[in-house]
């Protein structure tokens, strides 16, 4: 039954469901006591009241793109890829392999091949998971739960014993070469003669991500595979009976949620902190999560979601430095209630507009 | 390895084994009822959270454990509000328990104690301290059962033992009560449990609060029992290990301990030896020995060692009428 209009569907709902974790954050903040108006004005400024700010806004906004298609696209198969954190970690691994094997003349040769390194890697440690889903019935928020875990420990293992730069105490590979550096868009916007500050990490992957965005976009509504993926999500028996095979869409959708969460790395490892570090995903997988449900799913709707959840992780860090008292988990607590209001408590407000709709018909 | 070394690893495998144990059986109710529960972890540290808080205020364990029990079931009722009542997805309501557990304690323990997100250390009173049996020091002369008895079995704190005999009430409560039945029937079928006129909300419900219980002893247990206080995300995956466990013991009460004992194990193996050398195999690293849990579970979901087969509507709201 979908009573409601479109519009309340893909504006409405995410709308009051965002006001709704805004004002219990608000309750939350006034408990710690502290003005929330305050706060939510520090927050505005520091996150994109500036160029500064921006800058920062959006490198944090390129990971949850990434990381935000990465789950909306498996949900358009009725699929929870709960483990982008993962995912991404080990896309970490591949661009730095791709960086630091090989003699990169300039980092648009470099570029192209860490892309395909990460997101190479990221679908491979999805297709782990998702092969048990699709031949042995293996609960797939269960596995990719554990391979989160199994990849952080990897990562570690790698760090430690392999990969670390030797000389070092710290568990981290050496730095790349200065060929792999990625412009920043300090670098980018001055080729045009316009001046942005130089210290924020946001570079040119924020493109890559705009045009994944793009791809999903077509790939999900404009092509036969998107079709089949949204008709398993729809009805796995429809699909089989349209002779749809779920193994073959399983595997695909997995693998491209996993390259997608891998992608992340390019923007972090190669573009931000130019070497691998022990914990290269820092959340964002997990914030991928809340931005595919507060983005209903739709690649506009995560760019924007992604936008606002880098203004939340931005606005964090400003506000922790103007009110000591609210620490920066206050973000943590923000992204766990839009996540609840927008997926978990969504039927209680769904159902009392749909009665409302009925009433206008 | 000497004797007294493998009563060591024991003595520490019963201990690591605890939380884990409280935390598979909490997750075990939960999910024989079909509610899904991945929000253990979040349930477990917000217990620990307030358990030792409280207890840093107040002085008192009890209070802390109270405290934590409250914390960590006020969590389930929301877990239940949205998966019961609201037919919410239960695993994205367990994700966002799990964030607002760990963003809420790191908020409300800098804002209450000002020590970066930690609760003061506890001492004394404010803590579970360890119980000795009768005559541990006077047997601990008898050789091979003396150490067992004072060193292996004695001197831990209460809540091990809680955890212990929660196995056996477990599976009594859910085998041999009619409670029980109700409860694996509302997991496997809630429609002949709605039509027998017994109200699936409320099973479900109920299951859900003795989940959070249990996680709150789990909790309290973490901070209060084995260590001297909260500390950032404490619980450091613990409550996924849990999940581990209670798939690897395929939903069962004894498997259940049997897994927790065996995770506990290879935690304190790792804690002990870090870097193992294994003839003929070279050297276990220690990364492996703490992914190991996870690697199990996934091998035993993947059905290579025996099927693990959950609740059958696990993870499905039940509506009363069709639509």
């Amino acid at each position: 039954m979908t009573a409601l209009p479109k519009w309340a569907d893909v504006a409405l709902i995410p709308a009051i469901n965002l006001v709704l974790a805004f004002f219990v954050s608000g309750l939350i903040v006034m408990w710690i006591g502290e003005n929330p108006l305050d706060a939510m004005t520090v927050m505005i400024k520091g996150s994109i009241g500036s160029a500064y700010g921006w800058g920062y806004t959006l490198y944090y906004a390129t990971n949850f793109i990434f990381t935000g298609l990465a789950v909306a696209i498996a949900f358009h198969a009725r699929l929870f890829n709960i483990g982008g954190e993962g995912q991404a970690a080990i896309g970490g691994i591949g661009a730095a392999l791709v960086c630091l094997h090989f003699g990169w003349p300039h980092w648009t040769l470099a570029f192209p091949a860490a892309i395909v390194g990460a997101a190479a890697f990221g679908a491979a440690w999805a297709a782990i998971p998702a092969y048990l889903q699709a031949s042995r019935g293996s609960h797939i928020v269960i596995t990719t739960i554990m391979f989160n875990f199994i990849a952080s420990a990897l990562l570690v293992y790698l760090l430690v014993n392999v990969m670390k730069a030797p000389g070092q105490m710290a568990p981290e590979s050496r730095g790349f070469p200065a060929e792999a550096h990625l412009p920043t868009a300090h670098e980018m916007l001055a080729w045009i003669g316009v001046s942005f500050p130089r210290s924020p990490p946001v570079n040119v992957s924020l493109l890559i991500a705009f045009a994944a965005s793009a791809l999903v976009w077509v790939l999900i509504w404009r092509t036969r595979l998107g079709y089949a993926i949204r008709a398993m999500g729809w009805s796995e028996p429809a699909a089989i009976y349209a002779g749809i095979r779920p193994f073959r869409i399983i595997m695909i959708t997995m693998m491209i949620s996993g390259g997608l969460a891998g992608l992340m790395a390019i923007n972090t490892v190669m573009g931000e902190a130019e070497r691998l570090l022990l914990d290269p995903v820092q959340g964002a997988g997990f914030v991928g999560i809340a931005v595919a449900l507060m983005g209903r799913s739709h690649p506009v709707g995560v760019v924007l979601a992604a936008i606002l959840f880098g203004m939340l992780y931005q606005g964090g860090v400003e506000l922790e430095f103007e009110m000591p008292a609210v620490s920066r988990e206050m973000v943590l607590v923000i992204q766990a209630l839009v996540i609840l209001f927008t997926g978990a408590l969504e039927n209680m407000v769904r159902a009392p507009l749909e009665r409302i709709a009925l009433m206008f018909r | 390895m000497d004797f007294a070394t493998v009563l060591q690893l024991l003595d520490s495998t019963l201990r690591l084994s605890t939380p884990l144990l409280l935390a598979c059986l909490a997750g075990l109710f939960s999910e024989r009822a079909g509610i899904f529960d991945i929000g253990l972890e979040g349930k477990m540290l917000a217990s620990a959270f307030f358990s030792a808080a409280v207890a840093a205020a107040t002085g008192s364990a009890l209070l802390g454990l109270a405290a934590g029990m409250f914390a960590s079931m006020a969590l389930a009722a929301l877990h239940g509000l949205a998966s019961i009542t609201f037919r919410g997805n239960q695993l994205i309501s367990g994700v966002a328990i799990n964030f607002l557990a760990s963003g809420l304690t790191a908020l409300i323990g800098q804002n209450w104690f000002k020590l970066g997100g930690r609760t003061p250390a506890l001492s004394g009173d404010a803590r579970f301290l360890p119980i000795d049996f009768y005559f541990s020091e006077t047997l601990s002369s008898i050789p091979f059962i003396g150490p067992i008895y004072s060193e292996l079995l004695s001197g831990h704190t209460l809540m091990v033992y809680v955890a212990l005999a929660a196995v056996p009430a477990t599976w009594w409560i859910l085998f041999r009560t009619r409670f029980g039945l109700q409860l694996r029937a509302v997991g496997e079928n809630p429609e002949a449990v709605d039509t027998a006129g017994l109200s699936v909300t409320a099973l479900r419900y109920q299951a859900t609060l003795i989940c959070g219980l249990l996680c709150g002893l789990a909790g309290a247990y973490l901070a209060t029992g084995m260590a001297a206080g909260f500390i950032r995300d404490m619980t450091a995956g613990k409550g996924f290990i849990a999940l581990a466990a209670l798939i690897f013991a395929k939903w069962r009460p004894g498997y259940a301990l049997l897994a927790c004992l065996l995770f506990g194990l290879l935690e304190a193996v790792a804690i002990r030896f870090q870097n193992i050398d294994v003839v003929g195999v070279g050297t276990v690293p220690v990364q492996f020995m703490q992914a190991l849990p996870y690697i199990l579970t996934v091998v035993i979901l993947a059905g290579f060692i025996g099927k693990a087969i959950p609740p059958r509507a696990g993870g499905e709201p039940y509506a009363k009428e069709r639509a």
